[in-house]
């Protein structure tokens, strides 16, 4: 490679990044990758090396996709990490290098552009996601495949997933939802929700429930009707470009809005929420008003709690543990205030598993794309869980939710365990809820 | 085209997951937390003494250089395969970590992670003393071959201080026992401290068999400010000549605690010229008194302040902020030079100045931090390796810290090991024939020189630190 192509891709991969690791290892404990490949080049201290060694002309672009790749981007490194490494803009930048060098044959890459590029941005596509989902299983269509064993023939392991979504609402209800929920008594807030493009087709009513939720903490919900993907598949992949369009779209729909927070309930939307201002820090149009979106935006446990958490939850009881979202403890670093208010409710006993600050392998579509080696993580997770004898695994991400339900599954627990989003957990002892 | 070698490994190691050949991979295993990125031509991941014993027959006949690894976390460059050939990566070798209650010994495979003994050691009330910073990552294998230390050197030694036996490939594949179960054990030449800190160089370690202590029962911990980094260290030998023994007693200066301060408030004081952390085990009742002792000697030789912590988790916040150190001052520039210095006691006041002579002279950034009270100083240098004018000075300046650790009666290295970087220095602390007698050791266990070639034993003619490229 001649010296001048090596600088372009040095400053687009992130090498001057790579100079702050002093390759302690002190992040292998912590990566989940290297737990169960057992090799350094799936260490988080390996990854960055092979980035450096990959801009200095060393190793082949080729060579470093399958660490790349491989990497769940669970960012439990960087937390582990005493030198403050930022290994999530190594990853990020070896992506994107990645992607635009990638020959991926043409109906593959026109199908992903499509998913990218055209379905998450569109709520209308993600609605009729939704409807057809529910129609799957409302029509009997569901039962159908998975006994005649027609659901096997889906692409990528998909039938695994399929099984494990929730009951989708019908289109009606769907339509009926408002722009605006007042708050239960005075209110003490406003907040504007950022729905999410799976969490609003897939796990409409968690939705909704954390509408719920932020009402009775006495918050003001207005719902943007034209916010769009929070984009974070698409930087995940590579797909830097597309990622700020979607950036600029939401901070321009919920500038509309005066209100006390941005609140999201998925750990990684949140992720890339607050990361807007890294993502656009180029751009000097954006970049104050990308730091004023991030300045607000907040998980949806971060904000019941700075609201006083949520008063008179009826009692239950019920042992719980915790699979905390990577994106939500390592990214954002809300650790405590889920946990605070998962045992704020009365009756349940909370069992905190070992090792929770692990991935459970789910990572965006990681374990769609790498299901062999998410379920090796995933069954690692779960020798973590059994010993707490919960019967319920609280999650703060649809995709660790997912890929919780299906380590249930795996381990032929459905019976005795479920797990359930914090939201719809805390739902499901409101009073109001009960009086029903 | 594959070597014969290379085809041969492939029948010894047929697990395909565990012979590694790609280029991603070798360059994975070519690096350490020293300096230097090297290529192996094989990596293999061995799980038992018998995979071992053939990868060794094999390199022995075929003049393949092996190179031990655990977690590389080594500072020295021990795991670095300089030469090319196999890098022996024993971290699936962990299957075995069994306390012996009644002996109270440990018997652990070589990639058993350190702390793992300690915490397993721990539950049954006993001790594993050995603390090197990076336990928690690091492997006891490893920790054996380098012979590493950590801020309890002072009471309770290093590594080595507690390896009572040995189960070790020689170079040439056979399976060996050294020492044994026993406390006492005089039996013939002790092989097993020979291998200790042997650097992987003599053979690769397949069990380990560890003293463990009871567990003291209480532990107290105090945090010095002075004012002066002279009195600090005089601080440090009045305490000792008390006849106190704390089980560590640690300094950082003043450029690493603002370095840790800005990294990660510990709340430090930024404006002190040293701070001394001092833990205190034993007894309760004993302890008390040693506290109120050890307080009364600091503020006599001048320390400004003196801070105690007895509970758990104050004690934790104290050393975990030393911990913070070393990390905390590689943000002062990318490339971190840390070396461990070792002197005599006394001579800590004097080792100060000249590194802070060394430090002007020049003109790079040199701070320090270390095990005081054994005299095991970490000079560190920060600098960027892209910068060669900046290296050339770097070089000069580590070199003159070794010179004069040796001409205060100290030594290369105190816990950290010789590896590549300090080989060339290795003449000046043990002289001509002292080395010669290393060397026949080396060649009488390894006469095709197979194991770990290239760490230790300076290449002839090199003289001194090369850093640049």
């Amino acid at each position: 490679m001649s010296t001048q192509s090596l600088k372009e891709l040095q400053e687009k991969i992130g090498y001057s990044y790579t100079f702050d690791c002093v390759q302690c290892g002190y992040c292998l404990p912590a990566c989940p990758t290297y737990e169960t490949m057992g090799k350094e080049t799936h260490s988080p201290r390996g990854r960055i090396n092979l980035v450096k060694m990959a801009a200095e002309g060393k190793l082949d672009l080729s060579d470093l996709r399958d660490p790349i790749e491989k990497c769940l981007g669970c960012q439990a490194c960087v937390t582990a990490c005493p030198t403050n490494t930022q290994y999530g803009k190594i990853l990020e930048g070896a992506k994107e290098v990645l992607n635009e060098e990638s020959t991926l044959p043409f109906p593959k890459k026109k199908v992903q552009d499509f998913i990218f590029n055209r379905v998450f941005p569109s709520s209308k596509w993600m609605d009729t996601i939704g409807h057809f989902t529910w129609a799957y299983q409302k029509t009997g269509l569901q039962k159908f495949a998975r006994k005649t064993g027609l659901s096997n023939f889906a692409p990528l392991n998909l039938a695994k997933f399929e099984q494990v979504l929730p009951n989708q609402v019908s289109p009606k209800v769907r339509s009926s939802r408002k722009g605006f929920y007042p708050a239960v008594g005075k209110a003490k807030a406003s907040v504007a929700f950022f729905k999410g493009c799976i969490m609003d087709s897939t796990f409409y009513s968690t939705n909704q429930n954390t509408i719920s939720l932020l009402n009775h903490a006495g918050a003001d919900v207005y719902i943007p009707d034209e916010q769009t993907c929070c984009g974070a598949l698409h930087a995940h992949s590579g797909e830097g470009d597309s990622a700020k369009v979607l950036a600029k779209r939401n901070i321009e729909q919920f500038e509309k809005y005066d209100v006390d927070y941005v609140v999201n309930n998925a750990g990684g939307c949140g992720a890339q929420l607050v990361e807007y201002d890294h993502l656009l820090k180029n751009d000097e149009q954006w970049r104050e008003r990308a730091i004023s979106f991030v300045r607000k935006s907040k998980d949806i446990s971060s904000v019941l709690f700075e609201l006083g958490g949520l008063p008179s939850l009826v009692e239950k009881q019920e042992v719980v543990t915790y699979q905390p979202s990577c994106h939500l403890t390592h990214v954002q670093k809300v650790t405590e205030a889920p946990k605070l208010l998962a045992k704020s409710a009365p009756g349940v006993t909370f069992k905190e598993m070992d090792d929770e600050q692990k991935c459970c392998g789910s990572a965006g579509i990681y374990n769609i794309v790498n299901y062999k080696e998410a379920m090796e993580i995933l069954d690692v997770k779960m020798a973590k869980v059994k010993p707490t004898h919960a019967a319920t695994i609280i999650t703060t991400n649809p995709g660790c939710l997912l890929q919780m339900k299906m380590g249930i599954q795996r381990e032929g627990l459905e019976e005795k365990v479920r797990a359930v989003h914090l939201v719809d957990f805390l739902f499901e002892r409101l009073p109001a809820q009960n009086s029903i | 085209m594959n070597k014969q070698w290379q085809i041969e490994l492939e029948k010894i190691i047929k697990d395909k997951k565990r012979l590694l050949s790609n280029p991603a991979d070798l360059l994975s295993y070519g690096f350490d937390g020293s300096f230097g990125q090297y290529q192996p031509e094989r990596v293999v991941q061995p799980i038992n003494r018998e995979e071992v014993a053939d990868i060794m027959k094999l390199a022995n006949t075929f003049g393949v250089p092996v190179y031990p690894r655990g977690q590389a976390t080594c500072l020295s460059g021990g795991p670095l395969p300089v030469r090319g050939g196999i890098v022996l990566d024993t971290c699936k070798m962990k299957d075995k970590l069994t306390i012996d209650s009644e002996n109270l010994t440990a018997t652990v495979s070589p990639g058993v992670i350190t702390s793992k003994i300690k915490e397993a050691a721990e539950k049954e009330g006993f001790f594993y003393p050995p603390d090197p910073s990076s336990a928690h990552v690091s492997t006891i294998g490893g920790n054996v071959a380098e012979n590493s230390g950590g801020p309890r050197g002072l009471k309770y030694g290093v590594t080595g201080n507690y390896v009572l036996g040995l189960e070790v490939v020689t170079p040439q594949g056979e399976i060996i026992r050294t020492g044994g179960q026993t406390i006492k054990n005089v039996t013939g030449y002790n092989l097993t401290q020979l291998l200790v800190g042997s650097e992987g160089t003599l053979g690769v370690i397949t069990e380990v068999t560890l003293r463990l202590i009871p567990k003291p029962k209480s532990r107290v911990s105090l945090l010095v400010v002075f004012d002066d980094l002279v009195a600090s260290g005089k601080a440090i030998s009045g305490i000792l000549s008390s006849g106190i023994m704390p089980s560590a007693m640690e300094i950082i200066d003043q450029h690493c605690i603002n370095a840790v301060e800005r990294h990660k408030p510990a709340g430090y004081p930024v404006d002190a010229a040293a701070i001394l952390l001092i833990e205190l085990d034993g007894h309760p009742k004993a302890i008390e008194e040693e506290m109120v002792e050890a307080d009364r000697i600091c503020r006599e030789i001048g320390a400004r302040e003196v801070q105690t912590a007895s509970d758990e988790e104050d004690q934790k916040k104290l050393w975990e902020a030393r911990k913070l150190v070393s990390p905390a001052i590689a943000k002062i520039k990318p490339t971190k030079i840390s070396e461990d210095a070792t002197v005599p006691r006394s001579k800590i006041p004097e080792m100060f100045e000249r590194l802070s002579e060394i430090r002007e002279k020049y003109n790079v950034e040199l701070v320090v931090f270390g095990h005081a009270g054994d005299g095991n100083l970490h000079p560190n240098i920060l600098t960027d390796k892209r910068d060669q004018e900046e290296m050339k000075r770097v070089e000069m300046a580590v070199s003159e810290i070794f010179e004069s650790a040796i001409e205060v009666g100290g030594t290369l290295s105190g816990e950290h090991g010789i590896g590549t970087m300090k080989a060339p220095f290795m003449e000046k602390e043990l002289g001509k024939i002292g080395l010669e007698m290393m060397r026949r050791v080396k060649e009488a266990w390894d006469p095709n020189d197979v194991m770990n070639p290239g760490k230790i034993f300076p290449q002839d003619g090199q003289t001194k630190l090369v850093l640049t490229e």
